[in-house]
């Protein structure tokens, strides 16, 4: 090495250079194209989903004109005001009244094909707007499945020739359906709704975040600042890793032995639900807690104590602002992970047939990922739409929760 | 063990008596007794890892954050044994205060920095008291005139120099009695390393100075008396004056000349 000349040695070092450069380029380009794949993954899921899921928030309705005037109802307006007021309407005969109504405007074959349950929407409306009850209005009602498949071109053939007639009369077209982030699962595709999946995953989240963000961040701050390093401490933190790791339907099983050994009654609730998320969530928390903790130079603490203040206050005043963009950080991925979990909600029972969205925390529901795991089950074709609409709000409800906790993030986030 | 030189009888607030620190089996130091004064600016000179940084911070009980560390011997502040059980370390830190090497403002404003530490004591009365105690704490740690018109900014927008005349302000604000510096100077430039030292020389008397430095022009240029560590022990202590041109000890000798360190 030292008897080479200087030429020598910049020779040695041209000739290593090509491949040096090359080598470079290479790995540029490795990375350059595992992230233009990823991106076109994700862009081809987008844009098949998005595809998809416009159909599924519409749905085939017939159109026709409700004549209410003259007393068709026999009701006093005042029983609208009652807890009830579409089992009222139900009583004075607006089921037989809609479906005659029908009969009359779209013809005996087409009114058959009425969603059996599409009065309840009438009467939803004019629960709302009783000033209805003496009027003439039109409605544009759910057909049933079978006319919807037939509109698609996909039925029964007689389906099919009755659904070109209908259509090329105008009284049945796909419209866009706002109903379908107001109602609740049901049998038939025309009359789903995803907001009582929506509503039970809402209430969970929150049952969840409740639970696992302070007792992680308290956890977290526990062992990081004041418990002895000792065997036991050790103990805890490879059990806190552990647990990090555990496939999520064993803490579905624990949900079901614990929980719902203590509390049978509450089989489905969002209450549960959460609980068992939480368990989940938490050691994602406490990781990503401890880690943030640890990341806040330690010349901070030894200004707080050197003023006076107690370790307490140190934590609160000093440690734990600066540590929380990065407490954030790891909410957000245990959240949004306990947002798609499917498995260990079946475990608790949450995959029940809830046609009606949960009124508490205690009631049955159902939840966004679970519902379009069953409804992906189903062998009715329009489902296949539906199934596309609730992933679309899945993502939207996962893109939501995730700006909330950005925006707090960049609230707190500090620059030293 | 240390050779004392024959001091003015002084009046003592910190009397330190046979200390020894270790951290778990290693003995960091060994069997140091000293007595610092009120009126006075005490420096610690010696070699790196010789002990002197970490004698200071048993001084304030920093020492007790550190796992494995345990201190032997006796400490009295103004009569009280600081190791005592009956001592609060919160109380104590209020009449002991701490500047460190690095400038570690809080990343707050510069109004914060200051009032934290009357805030959590409960000094002041009303807000106007707190502005204040903030004014008079930037004014006597020279830092008013730079920073009255942005009170609100950071404090870690300052300048290095800056930062640590905010750190000492921060530390005045709560009147302690003593003020422990450990190498205040050492991540300064020139010029504001001078402004640090004009300040020591103002704060002298309204509180007993402890300062740790690497430097030993500095300690010969604020410090009235000097105490030399070596490997863990306290080899001399005396006048500044005494230890800079007559020192007693050998090793206190080798190394003012520059033989080690």
């Amino acid at each position: 090495m030292s008897n080479l000349s200087h030429q020598e040695r910049a020779q040695r070092i041209a000739a290593r250079l090509a491949s040096r450069h090359a080598s470079e380029r290479r790995f540029r380009a490795l990375g350059f194209l595992s992230v233009a794949l990823s991106a076109l993954v994700l862009a081809f899921l987008l844009v098949t989903m998005t595809a998809n899921a416009v159909g599924g928030f519409k749905r085939a309705e017939l159109r026709f004109q409700l004549d209410l005037a003259g007393g068709m109802l026999q009701i006093d307006p005042a029983q609208l005001k009652n807890d009830d007021p579409v089992r009222a309407l139900e009583g004075a005969g607006l089921r037989d009244v809609v479906q005659f109504a029908a009969a009359k405007a779209l013809g005996d074959k087409a009114a058959a094909e009425l969603d059996s349950e599409a009065w309840r929407e009438v009467a939803r409306k004019i629960a709302s707007n009783p000033a209805l009850l003496n009027s003439s209005f039109d409605v544009s009602l759910a057909a049933s499945d079978d006319l919807a498949s037939g509109l698609r071109g996909d039925g029964a053939p007689q389906m099919v020739a009755l659904a070109k007639d209908l259509a090329a009369q105008g009284k049945l077209a796909t419209r866009f359906d706002p109903g379908f982030l107001s109602r609740s699962d049901a049998t038939s595709p025309q009359a789903v709704g995803i907001w009582g999946a929506l509503k039970g995953s809402m209430l969970t989240m929150l049952v969840t975040l409740a639970l696992a963000f302070p007792i992680g961040v308290f956890a977290a701050i526990y062992l990081e600042e004041f418990a002895p390093r000792n065997r036991w401490t050790d103990l805890i933190e490879v059990s806190i890793n552990n647990l990090a790791a555990v496939p999520s339907i064993i803490f579905g099983l624990l949900g079901l032995a614990l929980f719902l050994g203590i509390f049978p009654y509450w089989r489905s609730a969002p209450l549960i639900g959460g609980m068992t998320l939480a368990l989940m969530t938490m050691p994602v928390i406490v990781i990503s807690g401890r880690n943030a903790i640890k990341a806040v130079p330690p010349s901070i603490r030894d200004a707080a104590l050197a003023v006076g203040a107690s370790r307490v206050q140190t934590v609160f005043h000093h440690v734990l602002p600066l540590a929380l963009p990065g407490i954030l950080t790891g909410t957000i991925i245990g959240m949004a992970r306990a947002l798609g979990e499917t498995a260990p909600l079946l475990m608790i029972g949450m995959k029940a047939f809830v046609a009606t969205p949960p009124e508490g925390f205690t009631s049955p529901s159902s939840v966004l990922p679970v519902q379009i795991f069953l409804w992906s089950d189903e062998i009715n074709r329009g489902f296949v739409e539906r199934t596309s609409a609730a992933i679309i709000v899945l993502l939207l409800f996962l893109l939501a929760m995730n700006a909330v906790a950005i925006y707090l993030r960049n609230r707190f986030e500090n620059r030293w | 063990m240390s050779t004392l030189h024959d001091l003015d009888a002084i009046e003592a607030r910190i009397a330190a008596r046979g200390v020894s620190v270790f951290y778990g089996e290693k003995r960091a130091i060994d069997d140091v007794s000293i007595d610092i004064g009120a009126d006075y600016v005490t420096a610690f000179i010696g070699p790196s890892g010789c002990g002197k940084s970490t004698f200071l911070r048993t001084l304030n009980r920093m020492n007790d954050t550190i796992p494995g560390a345990r201190v032997e011997g006796e400490i009295r502040l103004d009569g009280e044994d600081i190791y005592n059980s009956g001592m609060d370390v919160v109380q104590l830190r209020a009449r002991v205060g701490m500047v460190f090497q690095k400038p570690n403002p809080f990343p707050k404003s510069i109004y914060e920095n200051v009032a934290y530490g009357p805030r959590i004591h409960g000094l002041s009365a009303s807000k106007s008291e707190l502005d204040e105690i903030v004014e008079r704490s930037l004014k006597r740690a020279g830092l008013w005139d730079e920073v009255k018109d942005r009170l609100t900014d950071s404090g870690t927008a300052l300048s290095g120099g800056q930062q640590q005349r905010l750190c000492i302000a921060r530390a005045i604000a709560v009147e302690p009695e003593v003020i422990l510096m450990d190498e205040p100077c050492s991540a300064l430039d020139p010029i504001a390393t001078a402004k640090i030292e004009e300040l020591i020389a103002e704060l002298r008397g309204n509180y007993a100075i402890v300062i740790v430095t690497h430097s030993m022009q500095q300690a010969a240029r604020v410090s009235q008396r000097t105490a030399f560590f070596h490997l863990g022990k306290m080899v001399e202590y005396g006048r500044t004056a005494d230890i800079f041109t007559n020192p007693r000890e050998e090793r206190t000798k080798d190394y003012i000349t520059g033989r080690y360190g």
